[in-house]
């Protein structure tokens, strides 16, 4: 009785109207829609396109390995750091593809936790996107050890001298917290696998794919008492993995800012590399997703909505970065110490790597600003451009903090500019063929989008969606958000 | 020589609608009092728990033991080799119980890592899982759990089991294509 005078008074006042929240899933899909569209993807024949990128992905991968196989025969010499500038691409590299495997446990986790339902569309792949990411990112530094068969001294047994790790370097924290970052992404990402391996299981006509589907689905049931469990652990994997996404890029700082070189010595160094690298993941997820919505038909699935979301996402973090980069200037001058300041005004004003700093600046910056318009954040070439922008930038980004800061050191006398060699170069592309080629793998074998969390997000999959009647509509017509008071 | 199956009835398999039907119908299974049945859904249904009667679930529980085993881990393994057994003072830190600070970085990862491995496999020992061979996977209709079929299956090992009733109570209830499935032994 309270309900509906509740009801009648909310009909009667002259409350703001309350506006339809845009679906989820667009066109009012069906459960079984659902799942013959992202399973389709993995069932039918891959597009002429996916051939066409696959190919080349390969390739580059047999690059990155002639690469790294000439580095071991060789030496690191091959690659072009010398003194003073003993970090170069390998670490710009490695905390490049580190920031870029953020975005991937930044959806699942955070937003999971913050109750954003639209990361359901796009969780699988980004979570995916991080994986492959992170695999590039471990490879780097595993190779610039030089002698990459004692890689080994970085686990924590005692070497060949009885003598342990420095459990007091950030080197080592870094190992320890980006081999936790892919163990547990890969826990996360199965965990969320298991329901839609099993879809896919019950899809298949007995054979090899039903068997080994079969498998790694565990003999899924989707019974309710497992579901209790299934969303505990999911609650808490998030929980874990929140704290841990920030983590991994806040230690990946300490490599540096923990040390006393001028422009590496900052406290500002852990959150903004975090922004930075929500930053650069999300423009990746967004690159990689736009074509994949297209090329396999995924418009009801992944909506301008999301698009729109992500964008604004990059226009924060991107503006987070823009105050990092200012505020560093800023303490520079202000701190009054004149190796920090001199190392910023070679940086960002006179240094012979200026540009480095200019793109940095613009990419990140700058070109973001333009997703403070919806036509911009609307229109996909824009939206591209601005992501393919964010990536470059991210780089440059690296760039600038890692080699312009040593190719200025304290001593004028060693002052020396980096140059890349072939090495470096192809090493690099080849790992974009190599993130490419797993990822296309991928969308090949594995559902693109969380089957079961989508049909969870549609509002027939509310148990309470059939009972206006006995309910207050009032209650739950703002629940589904479809409110229409006139 | 002819061989004969043994077979043992594993339970009723009842397939509903919607999300709404199987919720609705779960309430008044739950009612009944029935113990060893289970809801099969193509994705967690919201609330369902308590339509069901269960209990939360205790994966927390497990989950602190194994985040504190790895604090505890970490802990050992940077203090016993940086401070006990092999004391280095480098970074101008000391190698005494002050150096903990330095640990901190190493104790947060461990255990997060422990944490999240009890998670994984905490959850899949209350769930059972891997279990690849099932009765349920014999049934004809159970596949479309997994696309757009919401099934309620009571057990016959349920001690208010009884084979007319509880298929007229699922009947009532909105069941479909009511089957009795049955284990082969």
């Amino acid at each position: 009785m309270a309900q509906q005078t509740a009801t009648a008074s909310h009909s009667s006042s002259n409350q703001p109207r309350i506006l339809d929240r845009e679906p989820l899933v667009l066109n009012n899909r069906s459960y079984s829609w659902i799942t013959n569209r992202i399973c389709g993807i993995v069932e039918n024949r891959q597009p002429k396109l996916w051939w066409i990128l696959f190919i080349p992905s390969v390739i580059l991968t047999g690059i990155m390995a002639f690469c790294f196989v000439y580095l071991i025969s060789t030496g690191v010499g091959v690659w072009g750091q010398k003194q003073p500038v003993a970090w170069a691409w390998d670490i710009t590299n490695f905390v490049f593809w580190i920031g870029i495997g953020h975005a991937g446990t930044l959806i699942s986790a955070i937003l999971f936790l913050t109750r954003q339902k639209w990361r359901t569309a796009v969780n699988r792949a980004s979570e995916a996107m991080t994986l492959f990411a992170v695999m590039c990112a471990g490879l780097f530094p595993a190779f610039h050890v030089g002698r990459v068969w004692m890689v080994w001294f970085l686990a924590p047994v005692p070497n060949a001298n009885a003598i342990w790790q420095n459990f007091k370097s950030p080197l080592l924290w870094d190992v320890f917290a980006v081999s936790t970052y892919f163990t547990v992404s890969v826990m996360f990402w199965f965990i969320g696998l298991v329901p839609d391996l099993a879809t896919l299981r019950d899809r298949c006509k007995p054979g090899l794919r039903r068997t080994l589907y079969g498998i790694f689905a565990l003999g899924w049931r989707g019974g309710n008492r497992q579901w209790n469990h299934y969303e505990m652990a999911y609650l808490l994997l998030a929980a874990l993995s929140t704290p841990l996404v920030l983590s991994v890029h806040s230690v990946v700082s300490f490599d540096f800012a923990t040390s006393v070189v001028p422009g590496w010595h900052t406290t500002i160094f852990p959150p903004y590399f975090v922004a930075g690298a929500i930053f650069g993941g999300f423009a990746m997820v967004l690159t990689l997703m736009i074509p994949a919505r297209r090329i396999y038909g995924l418009y009801d699935l992944i909506t301008e909505k999301h698009i729109d979301n992500m964008a604004k996402i990059i226009l924060l973090t991107g503006t987070i970065v823009g105050y990092g980069y200012s505020m560093e200037f800023f303490m520079a001058y202000y701190s009054g110490n004149q190796y920090e300041l001199q190392t910023f005004q070679l940086r960002g004003l006179y240094g012979p790597s200026v540009w480095y700093y200019y793109c940095m600046f613009g990419f990140n910056v700058f070109v973001p600003q333009l997703f403070w318009f919806k036509w911009c954040r609307k229109n996909l070439f824009v939206v591209l451009f601005v992501c393919m922008c964010v990536n470059a930038g991210m780089w440059y980004e690296r760039y600038v903090i890692i080699v312009t800061t040593l190719e200025r050191h304290f001593m004028p006398g060693s002052w020396r500019v980096f140059d890349a060699t072939w090495v470096d170069n192809w090493t690099f592309i080849g790992t974009f063929g190599f993130f490419m080629m797993n990822f296309l793998l991928f969308l090949r074998f594995l559902p693109v989008i969380a089957v079961a969390e989508v049909k969870a997000v549609l509002p027939e999959a509310n148990p309470h969606h059939d009972d206006h009647h006995e309910k207050g509509v009032h209650e739950l017509e703002i629940e589904y958000g479809k409110v229409k008071v006139s | 020589m002819a061989r004969t199956t043994l077979k043992r009835v594993h339970g009723y398999l009842a397939e509903f609608d919607s999300a709404s039907d199987v919720y609705h119908a779960s309430e008044q299974i739950r009612d009944a009092g029935f113990q060893r049945w289970d809801v099969h859904s193509p994705f967690p249904i919201h609330g369902l728990n308590e339509a069901m009667g269960l209990k939360r679930s205790i994966l927390p529980w497990f989950v602190f033991f194994g985040g504190a085993a790895g604090i505890t881990t970490a802990f050992c393994l940077a203090y016993i080799t940086q401070v006990g057994i092999y004391p280095t003072v480098v970074q101008s830190k000391p190698a005494n119980i002050f150096t903990t600070a330095a640990f901190f970085p190493i104790m947060f990862e461990l255990t997060i890592l422990f944490s999240a491995f009890t998670t994984v496999f905490g959850c899949f020992a209350l769930m059972g899982l891997p279990r690849l061979n099932h009765p349920l996977f014999a049934a004809k209709t159970f596949k479309k759990f997994s696309d757009d079929g919401f099934f309620i299956c009571i057990e016959a090992r349920d001690p208010k089991f009884h084979q007319a009733e509880t298929r007229a109570l699922l009947e009532g209830l909105g069941g479909k294509n009511i089957e009795l499935v049955e284990d082969e032994l």
